[in-house]
């Protein structure tokens, strides 16, 4: 992949927080249309790349291109308006309100000006059932509160809300690791379905499993450094799980456990 | 690639019974009917044109607090000031029109202006300290019983201060606030008409704007809220001012149909006001209720505290009819919320 076709693009970036390098020259591309996972066990780096990159935070070394311009979001709000949406573990979803109501917050559209300005609620239930549908999502009933969905559903609930809001880039943290098999692969399926719409997606993750089918890049990290940047044909599923978990480490961790 | 289009097995999930059990009225339209019905056939007077009148006089005043504190409740928020407050803008229209001798509506205006400043005072607190309005709420509920007693006893050496009859813009004030309406030889109290159109606006808030939906929001998370860009503390103000200036209403009328006002009034109220939100559907957890609820709660106690008069019984037993309709309603509620939020697996 070459620099001209990636939407996002990290530079050797560094963040430290104190005396801790949290994170230490790492690089990758995100192209539109496709899905640039990043990889790594807990305290790789993970979160402050999601967090530099969301503007939460900002890198003390390296930079950071949106469609070949250097950007320095202030904040999150920043990077949101630049089309970078972030889907957190929280989701930010509220559990006792319809699902349509969820959908179109911070963002409902209106009709007639004034005092007289309203809901649109029609437009709103419209829009939150065709963009469901439109990422292969098929709920039952727009107005059942959110918190009667179950997990993956609510997961593909905050993945359309983010499309429809109109991300360029999607940056999914852990989207698939609080789930059961079935649904992570149902949220594999949304997360192609955002891909195909032309979206530049970042999957963030600690599952080769889950990474290698949909991902078309992988960023692995470990302990704030970067172990590789790969394009998809260089790597097999194995050696992304070997990477992941350390490659000798592992290796030695098998042999260590082996009964004599 | 396509999700499965099997219209599913699912959709018996949800009969339509369930559906209406977990709208936030329901259980409020239940007990009012129930206590319709119960003291109609005990009391003639109760179900004649002039006893209708009678209960839903205070069912108006009631109904007017409970709606705003409906609001700001399911915005996630108490207001245990709101009680006192109506005490203290009745005493401010009467202070202000009797011992400083301005026209009627100028004190009311002021009044109002006192209100607001108390309401935002509220808001301001409690978003910026994060404490629990509850607490928060709770010493504004003091100050106000305090400066109450203190400064209409520094003033007037009283605690009873009257005479707003004859004052300046008194008969066009009491026409728009304290006056009756004849319907059919039955004179219906204007804080009815008061208490109806409120009832309507913020249903229609509620349900149908922007500010409405920031309120559910607000109320059931906020922080997810503020991810994706409701301005929550704003929405928290403007329920504070809300429910400051229901009191404020409240306030005015009672003191421009006594043509005075008691420097212990409304104290003890506010309880009132979040027992009829709660009757009303409203969770005490914020996120889920509603207004037209919080009226048919308002409306349960106007009937009770009257209708126990007419069934010949000690008023005493009123109190009694209030825990039991909170504990029934919250047990209601307990239900409905485990309902909402319980997940159905797929």
């Amino acid at each position: 992949m070459s620099d001209d076709t990636a939407l996002l693009e990290v530079r050797g970036v560094g963040k430290r927080f104190g005396p801790v390098i949290a994170l230490a020259d790492v690089s990758t591309t995100v192209a539109a249309g496709q899905v640039t996972c990043v990889l790594g066990d807990n305290g790789a780096g993970k979160s402050t790349v999601i967090s530099l990159l969301s503007g939460v935070h900002r890198p003390d070394e390296g930079e950071i291109r949106l469609a070949g311009v250097p950007v320095d979001f202030a904040g999150p709000r920043d990077a949101l308006a630049a089309g970078i949406a972030t889907v957190y573990q929280d989701l930010a979803l509220v559990p006792l309100m319809s699902v349509w109501r969820n959908f179109v917050l911070g963002a409902e559209p209106t009709r007639r000006f004034g005092p007289l300005r309203r809901l649109d609620v029609r437009a709103a239930r419209e829009t939150t059932r065709t963009e469901l549908a439109g990422m292969g999502i098929d709920l039952r009933d727009v107005d059942q509160p959110v918190g009667t969905l179950s997990g993956g559903e609510r997961q593909a609930v905050a993945i359309a809300r983010a499309v429809y809001l109109g991300a360029r880039v999607l940056i999914l943290d852990e989207p698939t690791s609080a789930l059961g098999v079935k649904q992570a692969g149902t949220v594999l399926r949304h997360i192609a379905a955002a891909r195909d719409r032309g979206i530049a997606v970042v999957f963030v993750t600690h599952n080769p499993h889950h990474a290698h089918p949909v991902g078309d890049r992988f960023l692995i990290l470990k302990r704030g450094r970067s172990l590789g940047d790969h394009a998809k044909g260089e790597l097999s599923r194995d050696d992304l799980t070997r990477l992941m978990a350390g490659g000798a480490e592992l290796d030695d961790l098998a042999a260590e456990l082996d009964r004599p | 690639m396509s999700a499965p289009a099997v219209p599913d097995e699912r959709v018996a999930a949800v009969s339509p019974v369930r559906r209406l059990l977990v709208r936030p009225e329901l259980g409020a339209l239940i007990g009012a009917v129930v206590v319709f019905v119960f003291f109609a056939l005990l009391s003639s007077t109760f179900r004649s044109a002039d006893g209708v009148a009678n209960w839903l006089d205070p069912a108006s005043t009631l109904g007017i607090m409970a709606v705003a504190v409906a609001l700001l409740m399911i915005g996630g928020e108490f207001d245990l000031s709101a009680g006192v407050l109506t005490g203290t803008t009745g005493l401010a229209v009467t202070i202000l029109a009797t011992r400083f001798g301005l026209n009627v509506w100028l004190a009311v205006l002021l009044s109002l202006v006192l209100a607001l400043a108390v309401g935002l005072a509220n808001g301001y607190v409690v978003t910026r300290t994060k404490l629990p309005s509850f607490i928060v709420t709770l010493g504004m509920f003091l100050v106000l019983q305090g400066l109450n007693l203190g400064v209409t006893k520094l003033l007037t050496g009283n605690v009873l201060v009257g005479g707003l009859v004859g004052r300046s813009g008194f008969d066009s004030a009491h026409l728009v606030f304290a006056s009756s309406v004849v319907l059919g030889g039955t004179y219906f109290k204007v804080s009815i008409v008061w208490w109806l159109v409120l009832t309507v606006l913020a249903t229609l808030v509620l349900l149908r704007t922007r500010f409405g939906n920031w309120v559910f929001a607000v109320g059931g998370d906020a922080n997810a809220a503020r991810k994706v860009g409701v301005p929550a503390t704003r929405t928290s103000m403007a329920l504070f001012a809300t429910t400051a200036t229901a009191a404020w209403l409240v306030g005015t009328i009672t003191a421009l149909r006594n043509t005075s006002a008691q420097a212990d009034a409304g104290v003890g109220d506010e309880l009132t006001f979040i027992v009829a939100a709660v009757i009303g559907g409203c969770l005490l957890t914020g996120g889920f209720g509603s207004a037209v609820g919080a009226s048919l709660g308002a409306l349960i106690f106007g009937m009770t505290s009257v209708g126990i008069v007419y069934a010949g019984w000690d008023a005493d037993w009123y109190k009694l009819f209030l825990g039991a309709m909170l504990l029934l309603a919250v047990f209601a509620n307990q239900f409905v919320r485990r309902y909402a939020e319980r997940r159905r697996r797929s």
